[in-house]
């Protein structure tokens, strides 16, 4: 499996580490509902079709990418800088 | 006085010489990681010209100026090599100096290439990796900075308490190469 990432172009998926759902990307605020922190630390989809992902390029550029992939086909679809997917 | 013993990361497990490929340590020099603060990318890379005559390379280059030379080496980050930064460095950018962290090998000639296919995976042929490329990448298990300056020498950085273990992986696939070549492939 190879991951485009941004800043080195195509690299093999062994230099990467999967973190999970990019759903960590969007923290509640302290003062948030209990539900709301639930549903943040424990509450995951299991798509079977396109999810989106964090992953560490640890052996890389060290960058945190939000991977889109595939997980029914395989098929990594893009990779994108999670400083600039969160600064949105 | 205890006097002291000055050892190199790799002292005593190079030079390691095959068909086609060897495999040395480069002298013991400064590295500095020369870091820009969020935004000041641009006020480093014109402090770098002032001071050492080279830019902030961008991703996966290598620069030389007079001896002094500067490596990508990761996300906003750069390794400043063969000497210490200009004081003016400090205002926009953190450095470290990682000089001890570091076993610095040079695996050169005509197999070079060859040995590390078998140990990175990442593309090295001149066409993906020419002349002056920096990359951060694996080389067995290990995490790796690998500088092509140019020709058929490349250059392997790895944390120095994995010295020892770097040189066993690259002999190893010398070895295999060598053997590979000399049965007639």
């Amino acid at each position: 499996m190879l991951i485009p990432c941004p800043v080195c172009g195509p690299r093999d998926s062994r230099e990467f580490t999967c973190k999970g759902h990019a759903v960590t990307l969007a923290r509640p605020q302290a003062d948030a509902p209990p539900e709301a922190w639930d549903a943040y630390l424990h509450l995951r989809d299991n798509p079977a079709g396109p999810t989106r992902e964090l992953w560490h390029h640890n052996a890389g550029c060290t960058a945190w990418l939000v991977v889109e992939r595939n997980t029914v086909t395989h098929a990594v679809t893009g990779a994108r800088l999670a400083g600039e997917v969160a600064a949105r | 006085m205890a006097e002291l013993i000055a050892k190199s990361p790799a002292h005593g497990l190079v030079p390691v010489e095959t068909a086609g490929a060897r495999l040395t340590e480069a002298p013991l020099a400064p590295i500095w990681s020369i870091a820009p603060l969020r935004g000041k990318t641009e006020a480093v890379s014109d402090a770098l010209e002032q001071g050492h005559g080279l830019p902030f390379p961008a991703p996966g280059t290598l620069h030389a100026f007079q001896g002094v030379r500067i490596a990508w080496s990761g996300l906003d980050q750069a390794f400043l090599m063969g000497a210490s930064p200009a004081p003016e460095l400090s205002r926009d950018a953190a450095l470290s100096d990682q000089s001890d962290g570091w076993a610095h090998m040079i695996l050169e000639g005509s197999a070079a290439r060859a040995v590390l296919a078998r140990l990175v995976p990442i593309d090295l042929a001149p066409a993906a990796c020419p002349p002056g490329s920096a990359r951060r990448t694996l080389l067995g298990h290990m995490h790796t900075l690998i500088l092509h300056p140019g020709g058929d020498r490349f250059e392997l950085l790895v944390f120095r308490s994995m010295a020892e273990t770097a040189v066993h992986e690259v002999a190893r696939a010398m070895t295999a190469v060598a053997a590979r070549a000399a049965i007639g492939d």
